[in-house]
């Protein structure tokens, strides 16, 4: 290698100045800082029994993050996740009463076929018919609530089978491992390897980074774009599903307003709006980040108010914190 | 007192130092050309007077005055203005409105249309250029976007003016407009740097030539205290045995027939055959109908009639992925909208249209694809710290070579060109040439679109001229030279403003 292209300057690892380095890693050393200062000052914040608590609560909510980690990343936006969870939930508690007497795996299939279909909605109106991204989810956030409502007529559903129950509240491992735990990491996984080991992975990001360049280059733009909105539908279903078994009833207002806190969870892990830049652990990190600071605050007994106030001023730090690195 | 004065500038960025104590000098009233091949600095050095980037280390004095340049806006407030390499103007917006973006005539905050729209004429029509000031920007055609850019610079009045490559998109009687431009501004006292790779441009316009080696100043003349040959061993640090490297490869079959291609508003009734071991130039005015010919060619847009028949079978791409199966390649124009993804890194970049090349089991084999990435890295010299390098963090050619790089890998049949040395130097372009000598001497074929005379007739065997969207003629190597083409070129064009 010539001389002159050698690396000079500061680094802290590998490569990295310090400004690149926090801009990678600030959100996680956030969350190791959080976890420090809520222990140090409630010890029993750290008991296993309340880690696993936070850690099904952030797969519930983390499912949505990851499916549309996979949409901003090709510069879209999915507003309807939220409406899709609770519309699948209802479906698949619908099929889960005890009086319909179908096994809990039927009632799962509808919940997920709900989201896949709504998904699939959002994806060839973006992609194969122009509509804009935040306009098109915005639509289908009203038509997702419609037909939930239609089902439901506004009521929960309640008295739903045990079987469809344990999968929100049970566990397994001897009752150490909640499933909704064992079902974000299943999930995890396969993302990860979409995302890091697959064509596929490569694809969303080529979509998002330069859409041109990757239609020369022989992609099928408009099915990479299609098919993030399916992924994001069937995992918000999936977390519907995996709240209406452990509420134990089919509710209306199931994810109402969850589409923001699955943004907040993306950006925070540092995956650009603008599309094309982003990491998968990065939302990971945003998802455990909003939520022990959701729970700590709670431990801690502050104000609900306030709390808002603290996460506005995280995601915003968070974003800040990346931009650094912009220039 | 000179005009402006850099020195001791100091610049790294990603860890990489791009300026190593630089000391530039710019008098009033002069051209002073800044050469050096892919990365030696020149855009950088610009960059710190224009306040882009702020250099580490040096000073900067204009008029004499040490001065502190922040910001493209102290910048401007100081007399600099800059036309850059990358066409940078909002598309959505209109000519007149990215002329005058910032400093709208009007008072209050309200902007007054009438008179935007009247200043930019009065502006295009001092450059003789024929443009609809409230036309959006991205209806025009390249080398028009960068027309608007130069009058952009130009409207603000600026004593240092700086051109980055301002005729990379431009045809050749718009470079003779131009430069009666620079001599107007000359005379009115305006320093101008001016970065150019052609040669004859630099012979024609500079009155001082600068060249910088990888981050490190060679020296600085007088035009006529130098020759071609000085500055190329100059900037890169060897003798250059040619400019036009061209390898003698026998001549095969057909391989590619067009016969009578239309398309509506684009292209009228082209017919030609490719053969084995060609490169066939493609010239001809901006707006000629060259690039919109081969995306139909590759499956971009569809052409309305006529017959496209590769290896003797007649051929219908519905798209690009269609053409990469059958063997095509297309290397883009504008590496910046349709080569390259920019926040990639290199081996992600290379490998995109090749991908499936590299999967066992669904999964990437990574370890066979950076093999395969590095391999071409190292075998068109990409300067780069690592293949995991981000692309935008590369200069320009090696940028290009980065497409390049990315469509070998499919081991294709037929590669278009489009405009393949477009802003890149001396010595890329000689290896650009290489390249495509090497490829088509394994048996392949070469199109190659080009708006650089020398270089059509340097590296093709034949040249086909188009002229207002239809075939104006073919000539082969013998035939070739600058009378000809240029003829052929305005064939289609007299009574429309030609010369």
């Amino acid at each position: 290698m010539d001389e002159k292209l050698k690396p000079r300057g500061v680094s802290i690892v590998g490569s990295m100045t310090p400004k690149q380095f926090f801009a990678t890693y600030g959100s996680l050393i956030g969350l190791i800082a959080l976890f420090f200062v809520i222990s140090i000052i409630k010890p029993n914040f750290l008991d296993i029994g309340n880690l696993i608590n936070i850690l099904r609560i952030a797969s519930i909510n983390g499912l949505l993050a990851v499916g549309m980690t996979f949409v901003i990343l090709t510069g879209g936006i999915d507003l309807s996740v939220g409406a899709i969870m609770g519309c699948a939930g209802m479906y698949s508690a619908y099929f889960a009463q005890q009086s319909m007497g179908q096994p809990a795996i039927v009632a799962v299939l509808i919940g997920v076929v709900v989201g896949l279909a709504l998904g699939l909605f959002n994806g060839v109106i973006i992609a194969y018919l122009k509509v804009p991204p935040f306009v098109g989810t915005l639509g289908s956030l009203g038509i997702a609530k419609g037909i939930m409502f239609l089902l439901s007529n506004a009521k929960p559903i309640p008295s739903l089978t045990p079987e469809f129950k344990f999968i929100g509240g049970g566990s397994i491992f001897g009752g150490n491992l909640p499933v909704p735990i064992v079902i974000m990491i299943i999930v995890l996984a396969i993302c990860f390897l979409l995302v890091y080991k697959m064509r596929y992975g490569r694809y969303v990001y080529a979509v998002g980074g330069n859409m041109n360049a990757a239609k020369i280059s022989g992609i099928n733009t408009k099915a990479i774009i299609c098919s993030v909105y399916v992924i994001s539908g069937v995992l918000a279903a999936l977390a519907g599903v995996i709240t209406s078994a452990r509420v134990t009833s089919g509710v209306t207002s199931t994810g109402d307003g969850y589409e923001v806190n699955a943004i907040a969870m993306v950006v925070i892990g540092g995956t650009s709006l603008m599309g094309g830049r982003g990491r998968l652990w990065g939302t990971v990190v945003g998802i455990l980040l909003l939520t022990v600071l959701t729970s700590g605050l709670d431990f801690l007994g502050v104000n609900t108010y306030y709390q808002l106030i603290i996460k506005g001023f995280v995601v915003i730090g968070a974003v800040m914190l990346d931009g650094l690195n912009q220039d | 007192m000179s005009l402006v004065e850099m020195s001791g500038i100091s610049k790294s960025y990603f860890g990489v130092e791009v300026l190593h104590e630089v000391n530039f000098t710019l008098e009033a009233g002069t051209v002073h050309a800044l050469m050096g091949e892919n990365g030696a600095g020149k855009s950088t050095l610009v960059k710190v007077l224009a306040g882009i980037h702020k250099a580490d280390r040096g000073t900067v004095k204009i008029e004499g005055k040490e001065v502190d340049i922040g910001s493209p806006a102290q910048a401007a407030e100081l007399g600099v203005a800059m036309v850059h390499q990358e066409l940078s103007p909002i598309y959505e917006m209109t000519v007149a409105e990215n002329i005058f973006l910032g400093r709208e005539p009007g008072a209050g905050g309200f902007v007054d249309a009438a008179q935007l729209t009247r200043q930019t004429k009065e502006l295009l029509d001092t450059l003789s250029l024929q443009i609809n000031p409230k036309e959006k920007m991205k209806n025009l055609r390249v080398a028009d976007q960068q027309m608007v850019e130069i009058a952009k610079a130009i409207s603000r009045d600026a004593r240092i003016l700086i051109m980055d490559e301002p005729t990379s998109a431009i045809t050749d009687r718009e470079i003779d407009r131009l430069f009666a431009i620079i001599e107007d501004l000359k005379a009115r006292g305006t320093g101008i740097i001016y970065i150019s790779h052609k040669m004859d441009e630099i012979f024609r316009i500079a009155d001082k030539i600068s060249v910088l080696r990888d981050g490190n100043e060679v020296g600085t003349w007088d035009k006529g205290d130098v020759n071609i040959d000085m500055l190329i061993k100059s900037m890169v640090g060897r003798e250059l045995e040619m400019q036009y490297p061209k390898i003698s490869v026998p001549i095969g079959e057909v391989v590619l027939e067009v016969e009578n291609l239309s398309l509506a508003g684009q292209y009228e009734d082209i017919s030609f055959q490719l053969r084995r071991g060609e490169i066939l130039a493609f010239v001809g005015l901006v707006g000629s109908g060259r690039t919109e010919l081969m995306h139909s060619l590759f499956g971009v847009t569809h052409p309305d009639s006529g017959r496209i028949l590769y290896e003797g079978r007649e051929i219908h791409f519905k798209k690009p992925k269609d053409a990469i199966d059958s063997g095509f390649a297309y290397v883009t124009e504008d590496r910046k909208k349709e080569g390259l993804v920019m926040p990639m890194n290199i081996q992600h970049n290379v490998s995109l249209s090749a991908l499936f090349n590299y999967v066992k089991g669904g999964l990437i084999d990574a370890k066979h694809e950076s093999g395969t990435v590095q391999g071409q890295v190292d075998a068109l010299s990409i300067k780069c710290t690592s293949s995991r390098q981000l692309v935008k963090s590369l200069s320009g050619g090696n940028q290009q070579k980065v497409v390049v790089a990315k469509w070998m890998l499919n081991e294709p049949k037929i590669i278009i060109f489009d405009e393949p040395t477009r802003g890149i130097d001396v010595g890329a372009k000689a290896e650009i040439y290489k390249i495509m000598g090497d490829y088509v001497s394994r048996g392949n074929a070469v199109i190659m679109i080009t708006s650089e005379m020398p270089e059509a007739m340097g590296v093709a065997d034949r040249i086909v001229v188009l002229s207002d969207r239809k075939k104006s003629g073919e000539l082969k190597r013998d035939e070739f030279s600058q009378e000809a083409i240029v003829k052929l070129e305005f064939l289609h064009m007299m009574g429309g403003g030609a010369k």
